[in-house]
This record gives structure tokens, sequence and C-alpha cells, in this order.
């Protein structure tokens, strides 16, 4: 078998995993789903306001939730995910084989590309059938390399934070704890135009908001040409890059809760 | 010509050491393991076992000595020798979501020449537990499945750390005939364990480790017999003062037991025998016996410790 094959078999294991995973499930496809419901149906219908133009706030909404959607998806998934294989030994004695590890992580960002394509699909429909937000078909470029730029550098930040929880316990909490005070921040939940001045400067620099801002120049009916983000997606690759090498320096393989 | 013990060497140590900050871990240990022998290495917790292992599978450094794991140094085994081993440490967990073969096949993907899942499933005894996922195992099924993902690669060298800890005497007994069989097909197997029992049944040779260093090796029967003394036990009759009997004075009785240390266990059972039949007394629980490879074990592990500390 060549490593190409190997990255399928595993793929296809890790999918089953993914699926077979009541939480990683509700939080990366039901919850998105439900919060785009609830969130449009209750503020939709309102204007965004100042820096928006005058567009309706379910045009910022999908966008929003596409981006929560994809940040659990990724950042989260692999950082509770490879934690709790990390406590359980399992990522040691996967190291103890002859398998070359970029097979064990592709197989779970290849999961997290998967989930992330299919829930982005599933609210787009959504969106466009329940509350008529639509993606022109001239920005469908820029939307998916901005959720290409999003799930890789989400998966890259996801798994070099592994490095900073202590325990299987503490995985969700940790993640989380990072992930809601910026959902909040990005405009996921409320728009960004109703946050102070200087918060709006703390997240334009965090990459939640530089993902939503991508994805939102796509959904936006006055976006002209391709819809390509460029500076928002340079940030989203900084942050990219950087997870990519704190990964790679400090990523542990056995448990850390193992003595010695 | 240049002999080639890696042929027959499946585990070669000299003069291993590490240590942990001022902690001397492993301290000079030496040893060999022969190919297609199942060799156990025994010792008290913090006699460095764990070190020595991790050491052996690649996944720690050392400090210092020369260890050649199938004729491969482990710090820089690569992918080829790591395809060569497998192993199952003390504590695996495995996905819980995923089926028996399921999780098999995955491994065995991760090998260049693995064996059959079926064959494996069927090996470690899992047969009727197959398509069921591994939430839904038993503690032993469980071990048994991670004996199975050391194996599913067909490697020439298997570590099983501790393989059987947990389980009760029936699972014991089947675990202990899948590592048997390993044998049978020419697998070295490398045994850590707490039991000196399974050491006993299974072994072909051990290794007793003391404070870093190996303070036995051999045959288990063999360290038993090597203990000088042979201890004849029996009830002695009533009504008999056991200065009556030959060798008397030399015997201790312990629960209504005497006991009577000997290097020459025939002749003193000839004397005791000639002295009964000819009273007519039968000698009740009358019994010969070597010390075990646990009595060898605790006299070494519990013996010399001030001496061992300087």
């Amino acid at each position: 078998m060549t490593d190409a094959g190997r990255f399928a078999v595993q793929l296809r294991s890790d999918l089953k995993v993914f699926v077979r995973n009541p939480a990683a499930l509700f939080f990366s496809a039901i919850l998105p789903v439900i919060f785009l419901t609830l969130f449009v149906s209750i503020f939709g219908n309102e204007r965004a306001g100042d820096g928006y133009g005058n567009i309706r706030v379910s045009t910022l909404q999908v966008p929003g939730f596409i981006a929560l959607a994809v940040v659990s998806a990724s950042f989260v998934s692999l950082a509770i995910g490879l934690t709790t294989v990390r406590e359980n030994g399992v990522l040691k004695r996967i190291r103890g084989t002859p398998v070359p590890p970029w097979i064990v992580f592709a197989g779970r960002i290849g999961t997290a590309f998967v989930s992330a394509t299919i829930v982005t699909a599933i609210l787009c429909a959504i969106g466009a059938a329940a509350f008529g937000v639509t993606v022109p078909s001239t920005t469908l470029p820029g939307l998916l390399s901005t959720l290409a730029v999003g799930s890789a550098a989400f998966c890259a930040l996801g798994i070099a934070y592994t490095r900073l929880i202590p325990s299987e316990d503490a995985a969700p909490a940790m993640t989380n704890a990072v992930v809601l005070p910026l959902y909040f921040i990005s405009g996921v939940f409320v728009p960004v135009s109703q946050l102070p001045h200087g918060l709006r400067q703390v997240a334009d620099v965090l990459p939640v908001k530089p993902f939503v801002d991508a994805l939102t120049v796509a959904f936006d009916p006055r976006t002209t040409g391709v819809g390509f983000a460029g500076g928002d997606l340079a940030i989203l690759a900084a942050w990219g890059v950087l997870g990519l090498l704190l990964a790679v320096r400090f990523f542990l393989w056995t448990p850390r809760q193992q003595a010695g | 010509m240049v002999a080639l013990p890696t042929e027959e060497t499946a585990i070669e140590i000299d003069g291993l050491r590490k240590s942990y900050g001022g902690l001397q871990a492993v301290r000079g240990l030496s040893l060999r393991v022969r190919r297609g022998e199942i060799f156990a290495f025994l010792g008290p917790n913090g006699a460095g076992k764990t070190t020595t292992v991790e050491i052996l599978e690649g996944f720690r450094p050392r400090d210092a000595g020369d260890v050649r794991v199938l004729g491969v140094d482990p710090a820089h085994g690569g992918r080829d020798w790591r395809a060569r081993i497998g192993i199952v440490l003390q504590e695996g967990k495995a996905q819980p979501n995923l089926t028996v073969r399921e999780t098999l096949e995955l491994w065995s993907a991760y090998y260049p020449h693995p064996k059959p899942v079926g064959e494996t499933i069927t090996l470690v005894g899992l047969d009727e537990k197959a398509d069921d996922r591994v939430a839904r195992l038993s503690g032993g099924q469980r071990r048994r499945l991670d004996v199975g993902l050391a194996l599913v690669g067909n490697p020439e060298l298997v570590f099983l750390d501790e393989p059987t800890t947990g389980f009760d005497p029936v699972a014991r007994r089947a675990a202990w005939s899948v590592i048997g069989g390993l044998r049978d097909l020419g697998t070295t197997v490398f045994l850590t364990t707490h039991y000196l029992e399974e050491a006993q049944e299974l072994a072909d040779r051990v290794a007793i480790i003391k404070s870093g260093v190996v303070v036995a090796e051999g045959p288990p029967a063999a360290l038993g017999a090597g203990a000088a003394t042979a201890e004849v036990t029996f009830v002695p009759p009533p009504g008999v003062e056991l200065s009556e009997l030959p060798g008397g004075p030399a015997m201790e009785v312990f629960d209504g037991v005497a006991r009577l240390r000997t290097e020459l266990p025939t002749r003193v059972l000839a004397e005791l025998c000639g002295w009964a039949v000819q009273h007519g007394v039968e000698l009740e629980r009358l019994e010969v016996t070597r010390p075990t490879l646990e009595d060898v074990y605790l006299e070494l592990v519990q013996s010399g410790d001030v001496a061992t500390a300087a």
C-alpha cells in the first residue's frame, strides 16, 4: 500500500469516528444550523447599520455561522480530538508504528474539510431558501478560497493549541474559552458595529473576524469581482503559518498526565 | 568471518545508562534477548523497567551504553525498523467508536506487510466481537485488541508491557495461550510483568532488574534451582518429640508444620522415611519444595537495599 492509500484509509476511518461522535457532530453541524435558524428568525430583518451600508443582518449572519461551523469542525474538533488521543496513549502508540506522522494529521484535517464543506452547503441552502441570502455565482471563487484558507489555518491552530491543554477533561472548556469570546467580538452573534472601537481593533488582528469578513465579502450583494478578500485572507494565512510552526515545534505525542 | 550476532540476537544491551536530573534510573544495565524466545523482564516499581523498555522501543533517548534492537539502534530506528516491531503499552486505549475489525484494518494499513485482519482477530480470540464497537468490549477484550494491534503488522519482535494487569484468572490463561502461541510463530516477545507466575508460565528466560541493574538472569526454573536449599516439610506425628527424629535439632515448627532446610534433600528424606517406616507412623503432608521464582525474586528484591543505595 502506498502512503496515498494509507491516507485514504485514515481519512475514511476518521470520518467514521467523526459521524459516530455525537458531541462533534452536534457542535460542528447541528448547532450552527440551530443558531442560524434562531438568530436570523429573530434579528435577520434588522439593518446592519454603519459600516455595512444598509444591508440586512441576515446577510451578515449566514457567513457568521458558516465561520462558526468551520471553526468548530477544524480548530475545536482537532484540539479536543487530538488531546483525547494523546492522553489516551493512542498517539504514542501510533508513533510506535511505521506510519508517517503527516497521515495522522491529514486524516483529521481532511475530516474537518469534508464536514466544513457539507455544513457550509447546508447553511447556504437554508440561508437561500428561508431568508433569501445567496452567494452570487461571481463570488463563488472568493467563498471557496476563503473556506480553504480558513479551514487550513484553524486546523493548524487547533493542532498547535493542544500543547497548552493539560488533560482530556480540560479540552472542551479550554477550546470553548478561546472560541466563544472570539465569536462575540468577530460579528458572529452581534454585528461588529455594536462593539466598542477598541474591541473591534483587537478582533481585527485575531483570526476569526478576518475569516467572517472574508466570507461576508462573498455574500455581500454589493461586492464586485470574484469576492477575494486579500487583506483578510493574508491575516488568516499568517495565523495559519504561525499555528503550523508552533505545531511542528511543540506538538506532543505522549500523554502530559503521564509522569516522566 | 565476522560473526553477525544480530542473526540470533533480537536485543542487545551493554552498559545502558539513563538519569532524570540527579536520579539514576538505569545504571549500567546489560542483557541479551535471543530471537524467538519469550523473555520476561521483572522488577519492582521504580527499578528502571519502563525506562529501559521505552529506550528499546525508541520512545526515549539514553545517556550512555550500546543498544541494538533487531540490529538497529532504536534512537535512530526509522520506518523500516518500526515495521518489524510491535508494541503493547502499559495503558492502551483504542478509538471507542470503531469496531474491532475497523480498528485492525486501520492499523494494518500502517504496516508494509500486515497479517490478514481476520487472522489477527482469530489469533487474539475476538472472532465473536469482531464487529462490536471498542466501547462495548470488556477490559480483557480491549487488552486482547491491544495485543492484536501489536501483532497485525507481522512483527519479528513484540514488546508487551504488563499485558494482563487487571485480568481475571480465566482471561489471564487465555492471554497466556495467545502469547505462548507467538513463540510457535517464531516471534520474539519481550514481556514486562508484575506477575511472577506469568513469567514462570511463559518465559524461556527472565531478567530481574533492581535499582537500574540486572541482578539475576536465566531460565525461570534455573533461577529457582540456583538457590542453594530445598525445604522438606511435614506434620510431626502426634506424641513424637522433634529431637527423636533424624535431623530433628535443625527443624523449626511453624503452624504445626515442621520444616527443614537442606542442600541434601534426598538424604534427609531417606533418613526421615526410614525412621517413619521403622516406627510404623505416617508423615502427614510430606513435601519437598524448591524455591519458586517468586521466592527468588522476593529475596533478591528485598535484600541489600542499604548496600545498593550507597
